[in-house]
């Protein structure tokens, strides 16, 4: 059996669709036996779509570099 | 009141993400919003002086923005003519009917809402990552935001899979934590 961190871990790997087989398996005979875990395992789902849902863009870290740098200049 | 100070040396860390998400939704194009931001700071640098610390930085700063926002369109819109907003009630001209009526916004959707609100959601997303470690704010906007591939990120940050697993974990879980605060309760 698989310790509640695993089970977080295969969790999140879940969450990028990067958890395997033999993963989803320990996860699920896991969340049967603990309440804990399966109401993380919710919350979790819920917020991955919450992320999918969300129109999320970001700078690069190399935008972010050249900006820091113009500014810098500037100060 | 509590008074607010400058930090024109953390901005791009802090805020440039946020701002520049608030500047897409606007403009519709990453390269003008990415200028827009930049303007935003400079701006903001110019005009210091004239912040009396009333309002918190990133507020300001939002404000800067959409006054960048708006000369934008001011400045694509300047051929005379183009500005005016020309509107045709329906395709075909004559035809009967309840032009008006067809034109309103039907009060029962929700449609137009949720795009409002996923925008809201959108920035308090990305308020709640910028309250983020360094570490775990770049390793979660690298994997969910920009869905690198955990390889990639590994190498490019030089640290192995577990470790990788473990920063996602923490990130994810403050969060959820910072959006049942700042958001619904999730």
């Amino acid at each position: 059996m698989i310790s509640c961190d695993e089970a977080a871990i295969i969790c999140n790997k879940k969450q990028y669709k990067e958890a395997t087989f033999i993963e989803k398996i320990k996860l699920v005979m896991h969340l049967f036996i603990c309440k804990t875990c399966s109401r993380f395992s919710k919350k979790n789902a819920e917020f991955t779509s919450l992320c999918e849902k969300a129109p999320l863009h970001c700078l690069t870290e190399n935008d972010k570099v050249i900006m820091k740098k113009d500014l810098q200049g500037k100060i | 009141m509590e008074t607010h100070q400058l930090h024109p040396e953390n901005w791009v860390n802090q805020y440039a993400d946020y701002l520049f998400n608030f500047a897409v939704s606007r403009v519709s194009n990453a390269e003008i919003a990415k200028d827009l931001v930049q303007e935003t700071f400079f701006a903001g640098l110019k005009s210091a002086k004239n912040y009396k610390g009333t309002a918190a930085e990133r507020t300001w700063l939002i404000a800067i923005l959409k006054r960048k926002v708006i000369d934008h369109y001011r400045k694509i819109n300047s051929n005379k003519g183009k500005a005016e907003v020309r509107m045709s009630y329906s395709s075909q001209n004559d035809t009967d009917g309840d032009w008006l009526e067809e034109q309103i916004a039907d009060p029962l959707s929700i449609l137009e809402n949720d795009e409002i609100e996923n925008e809201e959601l959108g920035l308090a997303i990305q308020e709640c990552i910028s309250k983020l470690p360094k570490k775990q704010s770049l390793v979660f906007t690298m994997k969910t935001i920009q869905g690198m591939g955990t390889e990639d990120i590994c190498k490019e940050l030089g640290i192995n899979p577990s470790n990788l697993w473990v920063i996602i974990h923490r990130a994810r879980t403050a969060l959820m934590d910072c959006l049942n605060q700042n958001w619904f309760s999730i």
